[in-house]
């Protein structure tokens, strides 16, 4: 079935709070069906929490925008329950090749290990991300979506969060335990509090062109400094589905935004690229210059902030929208536990501690990319064409090649969630990692075993008797290719504590039901920071 | 540890192809040899903290004149 997503328009209902006397209380409000955002509420909803979604305005993304859906992202929509129909959809990539001049210099395999059930990345646009994403939240009875509900004010006090909701029949008030920003760049929200996101912008420009072709480019990532066809800029090329690809022409900082727009400007440098007698259709066209910022905190109390709201990135890289799903994801399981009464509200200190320091990772990613791609005086302009001509004949120039560092999860190496190893271990399922995937004997994969509690996995013959922490057991039967116990260094009697999300946050050589009882709790923030003694 | 003793074996004649490389060649282009030639050497000696070292002292007695293109964003 073919839904032009784009297209959609969702209606506008009047809903009973706007009639209530006083301000109507919702345990949690998101703001923002953006992929961010319907993240965000799947999750909560998932966890048995009862959403409601607000959205100023009544379709999903128009235009393509990001397009780069990363691994850990596939496997976060497949515990959102929607990752086997974005990738059926998107067109799979691992490999990126970077040519300079007409030369090839370089590639990089993003997966070069098997074993994994979801490729390095997929192409997809984002009507089709949010299309997804907005069917299975519509398929979960406790999310109500209100859409053209635009927030206006916000104010809060030590027992809720208040709204002002702007809607086409007017103003209704509503009030909240919390707010979920997913609002974007602009967020109004940030605006509404008078906060700021801060940090450097880029004296550069860049034009999007989404072209519909038949074309015969493979399923790579394709990225040239100063090519023939466009001298002294670069160009990226993408492949997206129903045969669109993404070409990005950096074109300066002196270009006219306005009009390098204009079909009469952009088609001449498509057809520089694939050929006089190319045949083609612009699909999208958008010109952008870029900044690395973030706002100083992302928790302001009962508000927090998620994804562009939060901070933003150059896109080479594709850190901005994975970013935020992972925001979502950090947040959704400790607002559920919260708002069940089950962590204290300081657990949500931890949302901000570790999705800033993620933040900081993909700002520091990308600003180490755009000082490449953008050389930002004489020597760093110098530097970055030797690296490009002595990468040719001398591996170790190659290494320096930065085209974009690919998004990656973060490890949350210094999180107060994190108890810290006793026990000696290699790899890198340390305490915060992202718990990496296996396949098991009968075609079943790690990751989908862990479940939306917290788990406690555990190899060996038999399944410990565990009190209150569901217990998944890798026997080594069931990890037929040792690929589990390789990836986890695991022996039999080894044990990890893994969080809703997904991150290892303890592990044991040997079960000790006290240390877990205490990993948990640590956490769930239930034990303030231990006092040395 | 940045070795700043005495470490080449022949001064004079490593001094005279260091300058002879540029002879006939435009700022830019010296720009240009320069360049590959510190990422070549940064390479072979590798050692991260020498490398630090050395592009301290590099910048020693400069007073900074210049700015690079980076502005300061707000939303």
């Amino acid at each position: 079935m073919h839904v032009d997503y784009q297209s959609l328009r969702f209606d506008y209902r009047r809903s009973p709070d706007q009639s209530a006397g006083s301000a109507a209380r919702h345990p949690v409000v998101v703001v923002g069906a953006g992929p961010v955002g319907l993240a965000a509420a799947i999750d909560l909803a998932q966890a048995g929490q009862r959403v409601l979604l607000l959205d100023d305005d009544r379709s999903l993304s128009s235009g393509s925008r990001a397009i780069c859906f990363a691994k850990r992202t596939l496997e976060i929509f497949d515990r959102l329950g929607c990752g086997e129909a974005m990738v059926e959809k998107g067109v799979t990539w691992n490999l990126g090749r970077v040519f300079h001049r007409a030369d090839p210099v370089y590639s990089f395999d993003l997966l070069p290990e098997g074993g994994h059930r979801r490729p390095a990345f997929i192409n997809l646009q984002q009507y089709y991300v949010e299309g997804f994403l907005l069917e299975r939240a519509q398929a979960l009875p406790n999310i109500e979506i209100r859409w053209q509900n635009k927030v206006t004010a916000v104010s809060q006090s030590a027992e809720a969060v208040t709204l002002t909701v702007e809607t086409p029949e007017g103003e209704y008030r509503l009030s909240a335990d919390y707010l979920v920003a997913a609002d974007g760049a602009r967020s109004p929200i940030r605006r509404a509090m008078g906060l700021e996101s801060k940090g450097r912008s880029f004296r550069d420009r860049f034009l999007i062109a989404d072209v519909r072709m038949k074309a015969d480019f493979p399923a790579e990532r394709w990225f040239w400094f100063d090519p023939p066809f466009h001298p002294n800029q670069s160009v990226l090329l993408h492949s997206q589905p129903d045969g669109v690809w993404r070409i990005d022409f950096q074109l300066g900082w002196d270009a006219d935004p306005v009009a390098e727009r204009a079909p009469e400007r952009v088609i001449p440098r498509v057809r520089a690229l694939l050929g006089h007698d190319a045949e083609f259709e612009l699909e999208w066209v958008s010109i952008y210059t870029f900044s690395c910022l973030r706002m100083e905190r992302f928790r302001h109390g009962r508000v927090l902030f998620a994804g562009d709201s939060a901070h933003g990135v150059s896109p080479f890289g594709a850190r901005g929208a994975n970013s935020g799903v992972q925001d979502a994801e950090n947040l959704a399981w400790k607002l559920a536990l919260v708002l069940r009464g089950e962590a204290p509200d300081a657990l949500l200190d931890s949302y901000d501690s570790e999705r800033v320091a993620a933040a900081d990772e993909n700002i520091l990613n990308s600003t180490r990319s755009t000082d490449f791609i953008t050389p930002k005086n004489e020597a760093s302009r110098a530097f970055r064409d030797a690296v490009l001509d002595l990468a040719k004949d001398c591996a170790f120039a190659r290494r320096l090649v930065n085209s974009g560092r690919l998004s990656l999860p973060s490890t949350y190496r210094n999180s107060p969630l994190n108890t810290p190893d006793e026990d000696a271990f290699e790899g890198a399922m340390l305490p915060g990692a992202p718990a990496l995937d296996a396949p098991l004997e009968g075609g079943g994969w790690l990751l989908d075993r862990l479940g939306r509690d917290f788990t406690l996995l555990h190899f060996g013959e038999a399944a410990p008797v565990v009190d209150g922490v569901r217990v998944v057991n890798v026997t080594p039967g069931e990890d037929a290719q040792g690929l589990a116990a390789r990836r986890y260094d695991a022996r039999p009697g080894t044990a990890y504590l893994i969080r809703p999300d997904q991150h290892v946050c303890a592990r044991w050589r040997r079960l000790n039901p006290a240390k877990l009882r205490a990993a948990v709790d640590r956490a769930t923030a239930r034990v303030p920071e231990m006092a040395a003694c | 540890m940045l070795n700043t003793k005495p470490n080449i074996a022949s001064p004079d004649d490593f001094y005279e192809a260091l300058i002879a490389l540029h002879g006939d060649l435009t700022p830019e282009q010296s720009r240009a040899v320069d360049a590959r030639l510190i990422l070549l050497l940064s390479n072979h000696i590798g050692d991260a903290a020498v490398l630090r070292q050395a592009m301290a002292r590099a910048r020693q007695g400069i007073e900074p004149a210049g700015h690079d293109t980076i502005l300061a964003a707000r939303a």
